[in-house]
């Protein structure tokens, strides 16, 4: 008699993803498992869990391009397994790389010969474009004090308090100190005026913005070079400036040509902008360009043979994928200047459309300009009974991810909610957002005022004034429950990867 | 009577791609084209001219990760769009970063408590995640010295010479200097007697290399630790120690458990991984690992909120996409210990089976070691007829990239080349390379040696050939022509930073 023994382990193939016994485990979060799983329960758990991500189009939080024409997706597949850095196996890739960096020189007026290549890099966003940038500006501020026998242990970079963190991270990391200009309210980036103030014989450069984070607002660089212009004729430090165009530098070419604001302004050195937002790249890549050879000191090129043969590497980052690069290039041959042109049209369009309906509204004030990025930066009018905090959350419900946050000094009273247009925002979701918005404030008006207000922006006034509106003193249970959940989940919200 | 007008326009969308007249405009090079064109002849165009990069498959110079998983590949697809920054729009993506960073600590036995979250973060690679390493233990230093109220304008760092470019880029660019320790004929890495003898009390770490780019090997980190405790014991410095475990942070926890290199030794307070290495991830990822939080300084982390909530962020790069995290995930849940280390073996194995075959020809001295990264790095017996710069260009003929370099100082004279073995380089693949190497070897023996050797790079004694060749005095038209050609390629090849091979 033959004893008939099952082995469940041997039918694991039989099992279609969810009866097999993966999907019943709980993998360690913590250690690595010590035994293998087969490749379509991997994929299904990893899938599965990520389906509670936010859905990128529906981020109006970001700049980043979220949407590229199929056509686009197949060059980044196939170009995957592609190591950027190996610019002797992959000439191509380098090549393209070159053209792009080209491209977005002659773009930006640099003055370059007809023959003459141009100078700059791709590198994974304009925060390594930035830092390269500003170790570009130390090292040629520190020789040239050097050959005048000057001290130079402190040098410092002059810029708006609206920058990106990039540059407070570059102050910090390359101890460089960073000195801003504060904002005002009504006034949201860098005032020319201060900047070129607070410029000193140890200032490295001065950063203005095309396209502020906070507003979309494109910083005056026309007069900032000329005051600065006249600032260095009298005292002959030859302090010169850099645009971080992150975010404006793919716009103002198609939509404003006769704003000066790059490489036209003699001052101007050095430029970045972000491939990845209005570039209309996926997140990955960024550029970095320089007027000139002289603006780039030789001695932070490094050259290394050990790939096979001699290459220039001036990143931050050695090793990284190249379909960014490739996308890059097949966006700008694919849409060229009109087909740019016509995109940043639409998005100025649905900005206007967005902004018109949230104005209608009439509960808040835009703080956004007409001209500058398409984005629509909002604050609440009256901010008593709920705040844009809550608003930003509401909206979370219909899918919606609208960040709201305060602004820089001197400005930390203000608290706005900002959504920024992209290419794939069209018109139709631009409708939507706005009835999804008149939604949210209908329910939030109904919900009795919060007794303890603790925001971002807490003012005594504000604490005095809530107790006022309300003559009853005590509270109704409910209005307990409601202020006992808002509170706690305020506490929450400041965990750094809170579901919503 | 109606004129008619044939529009070749007005027949665009009805074109066949190469049929169209796109093909037959120069793209413009160095300004944007001003017109759009249809994105099928976009497409096309550009997948044709990047048919001429070399196979990244056959790339065998790179340790980066060059095959994976279909089903990875699906997972990369749907998160090509997802900015891995916004910690709170795509809060599962940032719990699976976590995840992977508490799996490597543990993986390099971290001392973390149950439930202890471990200190970390995903880079875009190890040269980033140095940097931020090095940033570190700088500002650590600089703020031990100031306690003290000494100088801290003066930091160094001590490192071999035979260290990735990344640590000289450190050095460079964040103002520390690098004191390397030179290597010499036969011994190709760091010597911890004579790195701990040049640790002074400016050196902000000793960096090791578990996983030495130029031939695998691992460095003896074990005995650096021990001599670094005796001389801190004697100097009160406390003197850290960094290991670049690049390369071999994926392959010594498999192949070679017993082996203490990682937090095990007291004095390891950092170790970076490249994912993208024996991670088994495409290129883009690195891993840094702190022993515990005292050992980042919490002044170098950034807190935002304009993205929506607040964020810390301790990375050099801010945006980026977030297909490479999950796939490092995905890499460590499907695999498992088990897979990598099957996959680790056979590496090993493919190697020893490049090594034999390359013996067997009796041609080359193997300069790499058994134990180390799976690569096979060696030298040729004889190079005064012909150097290890001309194999590797014949070999690319064949449609292999192996590339030829020469050692760091004081090694210079010797050149090697080197061949990794990759988690896709299968044992026909390397029974194939065996053979053409053969094939290779028998081409440049029928050709004449160089008689000018200081026009061809590569060999740094200059042997003149008249002593081997008695006999030849004269030239032949084709071998002046091969001179002339060599010598203006190498004329090129130095002037161009982009040399198209």
């Amino acid at each position: 008699m033959v004893v008939t023994t099952t082995t469940a382990a041997s039918d694991e193939h039989l099992h279609c993803t969810f009866a097999s016994r993966y999907a019943r485990t709980s993998l360690p979060r913590f250690k690595i498992p010590d035994g293998s799983m087969p490749k379509e329960a991997a994929y299904q758990i990893v899938n599965d869990e990520l389906m509670l991500d936010g859905n990128p189009r529906l981020n109006l939080a970001s700049f980043v391009t979220t949407w590229m024409e199929p056509e686009c997706d197949k060059l980044i597949m196939e170009s995957i397994n592609k190591n950027y850095v190996d610019m002797d196996e992959y000439p191509v890739t380098t090549e393209l790389q070159n053209r792009c960096v080209n491209m977005i020189a002659h773009l930006f007026h640099a003055p370059v010969g007809d023959e003459e290549t141009a100078i700059g890099v791709g590198t994974v966003g304009s925060s390594e474009a930035i830092m390269l940038a500003g170790l570009a500006f130390k090292r040629k501020w520190q020789a040239k004090r050097k050959a005048e026998g000057k001290p130079y242990d402190k040098p410092n970079i002059v810029t708006g308090a609206n920058v990106q963190v990039c540059w407070e991270k570059f102050a910090r990391y390359f101890e460089v100190e960073l000195k801003e200009v504060k904002l005002r309210e009504g006034y949201y980036v860098m005032d020319p005026a201060q900047a070129v103030e607070m410029v000193d014989e140890n200032t490295i450069c001065v950063a203005a913005i095309l396209g502020s984070t906070l507003t979309g607002e494109f910083e005056d660089v026309k007069l900032l070079n000329e005051l600065l212009t006249k600032k260095n004729k009298e005292t002959g430090w030859d302090t010169p400036i850099h645009v971080d165009a992150a975010s404006g530098g793919f716009i103002a070419p198609f939509l404003y040509p006769e704003l000066e604001w790059d490489f036209r302004l003699p001052l101007v050195k050095s430029i970045n902008v972000s491939g990845h937002k209005y570039g209309l790249v996926y997140a990955g890549v960024g550029w970095v360009v320089w007027r000139s050879k002289d603006d780039l000191p030789e001695e932070l090129v490094f050259h290394i043979n050990y790939l096979g043969s001699d290459q220039p590497t001036f990143t931050l980052n050695f090793s990284k994928g190249s379909c960014q690069i490739i996308a890059q290039y097949y966006q700008f041959i694919r849409l060229g200047f009109e087909g740019y042109k016509n995109i940043m049209e639409n998005c100025m369009e649905n900005a206007r459309l967005l902004k018109e309906g949230i104005t209608k509204t009439g509960r808040f004030e835009i703080l956004s300009k007409d001209v500058g990025v398409p984005l629509v930066a909002f604050s609440l009018k009256d901010d008593s009974k709920y705040t844009v905090f809550q608003i930003s959350e509401s909206l979370r419900r219909f899918g919606w991810i609208v960040p709201a946050y305060t602004m820089p000094p001197n400005a930390e009273h203000i608290a706005v909610l900002r959504v920024v247009i992209r290419e794939d925002f069209s018109h139709s979701l631009a409708e939507r957002l706005v009835s999804d918005i008149e939604k949210v404030v209908r329910e939030l008006d109904e919900l009795p005022p919060r007794s303890s207000v603790k925001t971002a922006h807490v003012t005594v006034d504000d604490l005095h004034r809530g107790k006022a509106e309300r003559p009853h003193l005590k509270k109704t249970i409910s209005e307990t429950e409601r202020d006992i959940c808002s509170y706690w989940r305020r506490i929450s919200d400041k965990k750094t990867s809170g579901v919503c | 009577m109606v004129l008619s007008k044939t529009a070749s326009q007005s027949d665009v969308s009805v074109h066949s791609t190469f049929a169209s007249r796109y093909v037959r405009d120069s793209l413009p090079r160095f300004k944007m084209p001003e017109n759009s064109i249809p994105k099928e002849a976009a497409y096309q165009i550009i997948n044709d001219e990047l048919m001429l990069d070399g196979n990244p498959r056959l790339n065998l110079a790179s340790f980066v990760t060059t095959w994976m998983e279909p089903e990875c590949d699906k997972l990369i697809m749907a998160s090509v769009n997802k900015n891995y920054v916004d910690m709170d729009e795509y809060p599962v993506t940032t719990e699976l970063q976590n995840r992977c960073v508490n799996m490597i600590a543990h993986l390099f036995n971290a001392p973390l408590g149950d439930g202890e979250a471990a200190v970390g973060v995903g880079t875009v690679g190890s040269s980033e995640a140095i940097m931020l390493a090095g940033l570190a233990f700088k500002r650590k230093w600089q703020n031990k010295m100031k306690a003290l109220g000494k100088p801290c304008d003066k930091p160094n760092i001590v490192t071999g010479a035979n260290v990735q470019v990344c640590w000289e880029k450190f050095a460079r660019y964040f103002e520390v200097e690098l004191k390397e320790v030179k290597l010499r004929d036969g011994y190709y890495v760091m010597d911890p007697e004579k790195a701990v003898e040049m640790v002074d009390e400016n050196t902000i770490c000793v960096a090791a290399i578990l996983g030495s780019t130029l031939n695998g090997e691992f460095e003896d980190v074990k005995r650096l630790n021990d001599l670094l405790i005796e001389k801190n014991k004697e100097t009160g410095w406390d003197t850290p120690i960094h290991v670049d475990a690049a390369s071999g942070g994926f392959i010594a926890p498999f192949l070679y458990p017993e082996l203490e290199w990682d937090f095990r030794l007291p004095l390891v307070k950092s170790i970076n991984v490249s994912g993208h290495k024996y991670g088994l991830v495409y290129a883009g990822i690195g891993w840094v690992i702190w022993r515990s939080k005292e050992d980042l300084p919490e002044e170098l982390i950034f807190h935002i909120n304009y993205l929506g909530a607040d964020q810390p962020t301790f990375t050099l790069n801010f945006s980026k996409g977030s297909s490479q995290v999950i796939a490092q995930y995905y890499q460590l849940i499907r695999l498992g210990y088990e897979g990598y280390r099957n996959i680790m073996e056979n590496c090993q194995e493919n190697a020893m089976v490049l090594k034999a075959g390359l013996e067997r020809t009796g041609r080359f001295n193997i300069v790499s070691k058994d134990n180390g990264v799976p690569l096979v790095a060696f030298s040729l017996k004889d190079n005064s007829r012909h150097n290890e710069f001309e194999v590797s260009e014949t070999l690319r003929r064949f449609g292999w990239i192996v590339p030829a370099y020469t050692m760091p100082p004081d090694a210079q004279h010797v050149t090697v080349l080197r061949v990794v073995i990759r988690e896709d380089f299968s044992r026909t693949l390397a029974e194939r390379l065996v053979l053409d190497i053969e094939k290779v070897l028998h081409e440049l023996d029928l050709l004449p040696a160089r008689v000018t050797e200081k026009l061809i790079g590569g060999a740094a004694d200059p042997v003149p050939v008249e002593e081997h060749h008695p006999a030849v005095v004269k030239k032949t038209a084709i071998e002046v022509q091969r001179e002339i050609t060599a010598a203006w390629r190498k004329f090129v090849a130095d002037r161009k930073t982009n040399g198209v091979c």
